[in-house]
């Protein structure tokens, strides 16, 4: 009895560095942050605050405005509505390719069968494109594709970045490019985990390799499938670098890469107000699909984080 | 067990720290303006705060040199890149008056203005002037023309004259738009240049020479005094393959700088009829193929450069050419052992003329600011960095920087300067009289670094036909509404 | 995909093996092909000069001569100590990586091991938080660390690690799979106190997830712009980003200066470590993830 109460103690114990230092670096910061969304409150760009004594400062605060920052960013032309959809579909442009090249890749390499050489060489290259910065990468391409680059020249001249669908492909492919070794390590990791005589079992019942994969793959990496699949969309939409390197603060060609994050850069040093409701909107969005992903890939890893044993 | 208990005391002494910490700066914050003891003024002469009622000061006497203060021991300088320190280091450590340095060092905080970062440190830094230890007080810093209005309106800058003890006689050889830009609606001086930028047409003298029949730099600027002469040029180009200019932004400094009111007023956002005119020209240059639809800076755009590159021109300001147009159009090039000869790619095969309208592109202003501890440096600096002309002309020549001093440009183009790259053409006799022509009084604000970058960004859509031009327009009003919380626009 | 998916039946014929065989290995070919080609064009572009018009996919003879200007006078008065910012930016990435990494553990641990009220809503807290864009609380964060004078220090680049969400939820992840709650209990009844089992056999067994976070959390600090931009000032403080950005900033609006082949030296130097740990940290990936494997 003493005992149980004790190893409590422990659990609190061993989360004080975590809650103090979130506390201190983040929660308190982001309850500013929440505070401002329902302030009418900017900062004037064209003036600095006065230092003869004469007052006047470049903060505009007046007040509480209750809930019209978040009216304005919402509506139809405000800057939520217009860098949500794009946000999301250049999210997709990049995930949808980098999760299934990297499951493929993944079990190949996990496949006994297969033997494939070199495995070791293949996956260290594959990872390498995340080591360089994001900046880095994303100028480098922009430079190959972009008019009379070389990639351009090549494909004869398309000028895609000018392109809607051009643009958001070539974001899609930079972001593919610095992940899929990424993801196909976590996935790598989650399918050597497997009992391989659950395989051998399979075998034995005379499973074909779509079921197997199906039914005893997926279900097993169900938990890093779910890492994987919230942190790319948390990433994703929280993407800023890549698209704003090749398409400036005004997303171009047409806005398509405009993004949520982009948004907040672009107005977090003035529309103070509008800005942090944009945001708090971001956060219970990106909650919202983060818990609605976990429930639905992973009931049970859920359960088993809150002390049961994961039954085979 | 221990570590923990240490990392905890520590954590919970960091986390106290910081809140007495957050109170004493806020109190800092609000007493901040009487904290300052050593400006050079008594803090009764502009107790007004801001200008209003001040006008008096305009025609003030300059300052008297020798009471200025000069006691801090660390000389702070706050810029964006390395370009003022190097000119200040080639230039003016030789120079300066070794008295007032004595046992003052320079203490450069450079802080690209990458996502707005110099701005935002410069002015939290101005912000807590008054509270800031000697050693770390704001002594010197660096604007741009695009967002100098910013600081020229507020009070943070020195008077050039009244505070700062530069007489009007210092400044006579500089040239009048330098100062316009620096010069606050009561007339006050607020800070200086060492260089000028205008603005000239610089074009391919092979592609001149076949299509127009010369590549005389009076006959062809004869054919493009005009936007209409231009035009007309541009279709004779067209119809040999040659792009007129490369891109779309490419003229849109001419129009900008020849605006008749500034991008804000009150306020409030308007788009000048100059700006109009640019994006009504572009539009119709896109449409017919006179331009390459390129970007400034974008690979196409250098590209043009090369001398079988099939742009006729680039507007290009002083450092342009030999910065920018000299390496791009070189096929081989200088780091690699190439050689500044005719021959090698297009040195020599460009000419300069003054285009249809005179403007100005870049520039970088110095200003002394408000609580500062060595005053009388400031002066020294600003002195013989913006007003010697013996060393100005030096920059010129070494550096090829256009510098801000009429009488260093007269005493070269009198000793018969001629430019090898331009074909041994006199350039600078061109620049001269394009920078006498610059006006820009009443045609700048606070901002318009963002309003350019936006504009110029959010009409790209519209030549390129992917939207019209409402739609361009209304995206550039959601942009720099959110850049600038603080303004409107219809 | 399934098709290709490796447990098939015996009476998978060999000539089917071979085909899917050489389709993995041409994939892979490509997929190395494209992810090489941003460092093939850096090494390129170290080579070459000044100014960089285009795009060249064969060297030129400026390398060493690069190198050079890195560690030449001139770059040592604009950009401060090559080698001085490098240790920073080595200093403050290990610092971050083995704060994160640890700590990170500890407090998975705590919530996946120990039974109390909070648990489930300490739990949901964090995941929630994770969501929040780091962008949205910065200038916040700025004006805080500003007051708390701690600006040109490692303090707020390095401490606040301690508490990170993403590298919490894989690290839980993690647990759930490969941690079972008898090699506590069995620790336990050898006696071992609590923080000790975590320390001496709890880690070990988390070395892959460890060595995997490590790689991650090392590269993004290594990489790391945003804070250390808003907070180092001081040339003798600056890491590596920090300098390539000032160097950048040289070429955006200092033609005079600007130097894209000392950028691209620069860029080639600055890869370099991460690539070097990370070849040396795979090895330990690879086999870290078959040793759990053999315990699944």
């Amino acid at each position: 009895m003493r005992k149980t109460i004790s190893y409590a103690k422990w659990g609190y114990i061993f989360l004080i560095p975590f809650v103090v230092i979130y506390t201190i670096f983040a929660l308190i910061p982001l309850l500013e942050t929440f505070g401002f969304s329902f302030l009418d409150y900017t900062v004037s760009q064209g003036a600095v605050s006065s230092i003869r004594g004469g007052g006047g400062d470049t903060i505009v605060n007046n007040g509480f405005c209750g809930l019209s920052n978040y009216i304005k960013v919402m509506k139809s032309d405000g800057i939520f509505n217009i860098s949500f959809r794009s946000t999301v579909v250049l999210w997709l442009v990049g995930f949808i390719p980098q999760i299934v090249v990297s499951l493929l890749l993944a079990s190949w390499f996990t496949d006994i069968r297969l033997k494939l050489k070199a495995q070791g060489f293949f996956k260290t290259v594959m990872y390498m494109p995340n080591v360089i910065m994001a900046s880095a990468l994303s100028v480098l391409f922009f430079s190959l594709f972009t008019k009379s680059g070389a990639i351009d020249d090549l494909l004869g001249g398309p000028d895609l970045l000018k392109n809607e669908w051009g643009a958001r492909g070539v974001v899609g492919f930079i972001n593919f490019l610095m992940w899929y070794g990424n993801t196909t390590i976590l996935l790598m990791a989650a399918m050597m985990g497997i009992d391989t005589s659950l395989y051998e079992a399979a075998q034995i019942d005379g499973a074909n390799p779509s079921q197997v994969f199906w039914q005893i793959t997926m279900p097993l990496i169900k938990p890093i499938l779910a890492y994987v699949l919230v942190t790319s969309m948390i990433g994703g939409l929280q993407m800023y670098d890549v698209p704003y390197l090749i398409g400036g603060t005004q997303g171009n060609p047409n806005g398509v890469l405009k993004t949520l994050v982009s948004q907040i850069q672009l107005g977090k040093n003035s529309s103070v107000g509008a800005v942090s409701a944009l945001s708090i909107i971001v956060f219970i969005v990106s909650a919202i699909l983060g818990f609605i992903t976990l429930k639905i890939m992973d009931d049970q890893s859920i359960k088993t984080r809150y002390g049961k044993k994961k039954k085979k | 067990m221990a570590q923990i208990k240490k990392i905890l005391a520590g954590a919970l002494a960091l986390c106290m720290a910081g809140s007495v910490l957050t109170a004493c700066g806020g109190d800092n914050g609000g007493s901040s303006a009487g904290g300052s003891t050593e400006a050079g003024k008594s803090e009764g002469g502009s107790e007004g705060g801001s200008e209003g009622g001040e006008a008096a000061k305009t025609e003030a006497t300059p300052a008297d040199a020798a009471s200025l203060v000069n006691t801090g021991k660390v000389y702070n300088v706050y810029c964006w890149n390395t370009e003022f320190k190097e000119r200040f280091e080639k230039y003016y450590e030789g120079a300066k008056d070794t008295a007032l340095w004595d046992g003052v060092t320079v203490n450069w905080v450079i802080n690209p203005n990458d996502g707005n970062n110099y701005q935002t440190k410069l002015d939290e830094a101005i912000k807590n002037q008054g509270s800031a230890a000697d050693d770390e007080k704001v002594d010197l810093f660096l604007v741009e023309a695009d967002y100098a209005m910013k600081y020229v309106n507020s009070d943070a800058c020195l008077d050039v004259i009244g505070e700062i003890g530069i007489t009007k006689d210092d400044l006579k050889d500089q040239y009048k738009y330098t100062q316009d830009v620096m010069t606050d609606s009561n007339g006050t001086l607020k800070g200086l240049s060492w260089q000028a930028t205008p603005g000239l047409f610089l074009y391919n003298a092979e592609y001149a020479k076949q299509v127009l029949g010369t590549d005389d730099p009076d006959e062809v600027q004869a054919m493009v005094s005009d936007w209409d002469k231009f035009a007309e040029t541009a279709q004779k180009m067209k119809d040999a393959g040659i792009f007129m200019v490369s891109g779309y932004d490419d003229t849109y400094r001419c129009f900008s700088n020849n605006a008749s009111a500034p991008w804000v007023t009150d306020g409030k956002i308007t788009i000048d009829p100059q700006i109009k005119a640019w994006v009504d020209q572009t539009k119709d240059y896109s449409d017919k193929g006179f331009n390459n639809g390129t970007s400034l800076w974008d690979p196409a755009w250098t590209a043009g450069q090369k001398i079988d590159g099939k742009v006729f021109g680039y507007f290009y300001s002083t450092w342009g050419i030999p910065f920018c147009l000299l390496p791009n159009t070189l096929d081989k090039s200088e780091d690699d052992g190439g050689k500044l000869e005719e021959g090698n790619g297009g040195y020599g095969k460009w000419r300069a003329c003054k285009g249809p309208q005179s403007y100005f592109w870049g520039g970088t202003w110095i200003v002394g600011c408000y609580g500062s501890d060595n005053i009388a440096i400031t002066r020294d600096v600003m002195l013989k960095l913006t007003c010697n002309a013996d060393i100005m002309a030096q920059i010129t020549e070494n550096e090829q920087d256009y510098t801000n001093n009429k009488a260093a440009i007269k005493k070269l183009i009198d000793g018969g300067y001629t430019n090898p790259f331009l074909g041994g053409q006199n350039h600078l006799a061109l620049l001269s009289d394009a920078a006498e022509q610059i006006d820009l009084t009443g045609k700048v604000s606070a901002y318009d670094q963002g309003c350019n970058e936006e504009f110029q960004g959010a009409m790209k859509d519209y030549f390129q036909g992917k939207v019209d031009y409402d739609t361009a327009l209304g995206n550039f009003k959601t942009n720099i509404t959110t850049k600038y919380g603080d303004l409107t626009m219809d | 995909m399934a098709r290709i998916e490796g447990i098939a039946g015996e009476n998978e014929d060999q000539m089917k093996l071979k085909i899917r065989q050489g389709i993995a290995y041409v994939v892979l070919v490509i997929l190395m092909f494209v992810s090489l080609l941003p460092f093939y064009l850096l090494l390129i572009n170290a080579t070459r000069g000044k100014v960089q018009p285009g795009i060249k996919f064969i060297p030129e003879s400026l390398f060493f001569k690069n190198i050079g200007k890195i560690f030449s006078e001139d770059y040592r008065a604009n950009y401060g100590n090559f080698l001085k910012s490098f240790c920073n930016s080595i200093f403050v990435s290990a610092v971050s990586t083995v704060l994160c990494v640890y700590f990170s553990a500890l407090t998975a641990y705590a919530i996946h091991v120990y039974d109390f009220r909070l648990k489930k809503s300490v739990h949901t807290f964090i995941l929630l938080v994770m969501m929040v864009p780091t962008q949205a609380s910065a200038i916040g964060l700025y004006r805080m660390l500003v007051s708390m004078n701690l600006t040109n220090s490692f303090i707020p680049l390095t401490i606040p690690a301690i508490a990170a969400p993403a590298t919490y939820f894989f690290m839980i992840q993690y647990m759930a799979s490969a941690l079972p709650l008898e090699i506590v209990e069995a620790a336990r009844m050898d006696g071992c106190g609590e923080y000790k089992t975590f320390n001496i056999i709890v880690l070990p067994i988390l070395k892959p997830a460890l060595a995997v976070q490590a790689i991650f959390v090392f590269v993004s600090n290594w990489n790391n712009l945003f804070l250390p931009q808003m907070l180092l000032d001081d040339a003798n403080k600056k890491t590596i980003p920090v300098v390539l950005q000032l160097i950048k900033a040289n070429i955006d609006s200092n033609p005079m200066t600007a130097d894209a082949g000392l950028m691209n030296m620069f860029m080639v130097l600055a890869i370099l470590p991460v690539v070097v740990i990370y070849l040396l940290l795979s090895k330990n990936i690879v086999g870290g993830v078959s040793l759990g494997a053999v315990k699944g």
